[in-house]
């Protein structure tokens, strides 16, 4: 039950499944597809997927103009390579011409490992949140990386999905139903609210597990819609609870942590802390060894979660 | 006049904006239905048309004080061959599923777009004169949220040939018979996403392309040979695997019969380029770098629309 899935074969995996119902879906990838996954699509449905070599650029403005035309394309590469290396195209192409094109990333964060820092995409989410009309989703496990790339599909406008190389403990169990937009409340608590998305959602769990033996209760939400984030779950959380931490694989300046401290500033001022990677870039290493060198951890968000609860005084 | 109401409906997913005036007919005045009705057969018409569209350029660029004369100058007779003679389109439904596509990929170069959509009956002529102006239809660049007709939004560099390879390619899985045309700068031959596109155009066999190079010879700082050197650029084209035409860009039947030519190319897209004057038309912006980006003082214009007769 508490097997570890790909997040990045079930996204892999449910493109064939819409393939099978939805003509109008495609699929372009930038010779990265037995990594995306989308290998199994290309698989199955060779005369809508296109494979345009390394040209991420280029595969960014085909989307644009498959989308102008009526389809439905999913873009895929790793996560440092869009928006990193076609933030214009993701702009100008799709963005500002308002096309309905899903890019759907993996190997975000620290995660990726050994392949070091110039693989680590954690700047992704700061790029994509300035663009006008985008919504951008973060699954935190394999269940909802399935719902996610299902209403991402049936969302009329552009979306970006991010996704881990690693795989990721059970989150959600089949029930799950992801609406875009709206936080999951994963455990109820009154003392700090810890909001977390991606691979630091089962460390916030396991950090409010903790605490509740020194006697700290905790709200813990999950954010897989980062834009546009539930600003009422953010105002709730704050009001409620007092206090607010955010934990995330990404830098700190942009991500999560900026998009949840913007809405409490402007709505409901509380202390907050911020579980993030501190303005520097990774390296080399495992993937749980690199976690802990940055300080994305269960017991980092405890500390955060204890200095946030004596802050407020 | 800048008309606010006409703001149309931002659509995701699909085929652009909605036709601004709705149900309404476009006005009697515009050749909207002569356009598709294809009346205009002689040369003498479609020298016509390039005369009026030259002097729209001038006049709206003037009126708004800042734009692009020279590369809107210079394509008005490839703009005119394709609007007058070539695109199967229909100015009243500008989303009509049928139509040939022209994606403007030298953004910068919307006026003499602009010009053509107006006279096709697009939206009046008259919203010509808010060009550039707060809440107009016609943005500085193309923008296909804003103005009808309009395929694509560009106006950064290089990312044209991209968007229209990706059109292609819907059209080819949906069997369509409609052909896509895309209307490049030479300047934006510099782009190494141009040549991302035109290897994957011919990877994908897109012989539903027509690209077009607007070979005017100078970009915003100089001559091309100065700042980068684009030659042999028919040579680069054809070693891509492009079937490559190069014409008189001012010659409207040199223009015909290499677009027709195209048709009839299977396996690979197209190329023409078109060797230009950058400013045609205007002795005094031909060949001129100063007015890639400057708009005509009002002597200047008034200059202008006296050579433009």
């Amino acid at each position: 039950m508490n097997e570890e899935v790909s997040l990045r074969e079930t996204y892999g995996r449910t493109l064939v499944a819409l393939g099978k119902t939805n003509p109008d879906i495609v699929v372009l990838d930038a010779d990265l597809s037995p990594s995306t996954m989308t290998k199994f699509f290309a698989k199955e449905f060779p005369e809508r997927f296109f494979e345009v070599g390394i040209a991420e650029q280029n595969m960014i403005g085909i989307a644009g103009g498959l989308a102008a035309t009526g389809k439905i394309p999913f873009a895929s590469t790793f996560a440092v390579f869009a928006p990193g290396r076609c933030f214009d195209q993701i702009r100008v192409s799709v963005a500002q011409a308002r096309l309905n094109v899903k890019i759907a990333v993996t190997h975000a964060g620290v995660t990726v490992g050994e392949d070091g820092a110039s693989h680590q995409a954690l700047e992704d989410l700061a790029l994509v949140n300035t663009l006008p009309g985008f919504t951008i989703i973060v699954p935190a496990d394999a269940i909802e990386t399935d719902r996610a790339v299902r209403a991402a599909a049936a969302h009329k406008g552009p979306c970006y999905i991010r996704m881990p190389r690693v795989k990721l403990p059970p989150v959600y169990d089949d029930s799950y139903k992801f609406t875009i937009g709206k936080a999951v409340t994963l455990r109820e608590g009154k003392d700090t609210s810890i909001i977390a998305i991606g691979v630091m959602v089962t460390r916030a769990l396991a950090a409010a597990e903790e605490l509740e033996k020194e006697g700290i209760n905790c709200r813990v939400l999950n954010m897989p819609t980062v834009k546009p984030v539930d600003e009422a779950a953010i105002i709730k959380a704050a009001t409620e609870t007092g206090a607010i931490v955010t934990a995330e694989e990404h830098q700190l300046n942009g991500g999560l942590g900026s998009i949840v401290a913007r809405v409490v500033a402007a709505s409901c001022p509380v202390p907050m802390e911020f579980v993030a990677v501190k303005d520097v870039f990774g390296q080399s290493g495992k993937p749980d060894e690199l976690l802990e060198k940055y300080g994305l951890t269960a017991d980092e968000i405890a500390k955060a979660v204890r200095k946030a609860v004596r802050r407020k005084g | 006049m800048i008309r606010l109401d006409l703001a149309p409906s931002l659509l995701y997913n699909g085929d652009a904006v909605k036709s601004s005036s709705g149900s309404k007919k476009p006005p009697s005045e515009t050749p909207a239905d002569r356009a598709n009705a294809g009346v205009f057969r002689s040369q003498e018409d479609l020298a016509a048309v390039a005369l009026r569209l030259r002097r729209h350029i001038v006049t709206m660029i003037a009126r708004a004080g800042s734009g692009h004369p020279g590369g809107s100058l210079s394509a008005v007779e490839i703009v005119t061959a394709l609007y007058w003679r070539v695109l199967h389109h229909r100015p009243a439904d500008p989303a009509w599923p049928g139509r040939d596509r022209l994606v403007m990929s030298k953004g910068h170069a919307a006026p003499v777009l602009y010009a053509a959509l107006a006279e096709c009956g697009y939206f009046p002529v008259s919203e010509l004169a808010t060009l550039r102006k707060l809440g107009s239809h016609l943005q500085g660049h193309a923008d296909r949220t804003h103005t009808p007709g309009v395929e694509m939004s560009s106006g950064s560099l290089g990312q044209g040939l991209s968007f229209a390879t990706g059109v292609a390619l819907a059209g080819r899985l949906d069997r369509a018979d409609w052909r896509v045309y895309a209307l490049l700068s030479d300047g934006e031959c510099d782009e190494g996403q141009t040549w991302e596109a035109v290897m994957a155009a011919a990877h994908f066999k897109a012989d539903n392309l027509t690209a077009i190079v607007d070979r005017n010879g100078i970009q915003l700082s100089g001559f091309n040979r100065d700042i980068m050197n684009l030659e042999p650029l028919a040579a680069k084209w054809s070693a891509f695997g492009w079937h490559v035409a190069e014409v008189d860009g001012h010659d409207i039947s040199q223009i015909l019969a290499a677009i027709d030519e195209d048709k009839k190319v299977k396996g690979q897209p197209s190329v023409i380029i078109a060797r230009t004057v950058k400013g045609k038309g205007v002795s005094f912006m031909e060949n001129n770098v100063d007015f890639h980006g400057k708009a005509p003082s009002a002597e200047q214009l008034e200059q202008a629309l006296k050579e433009l007769v």
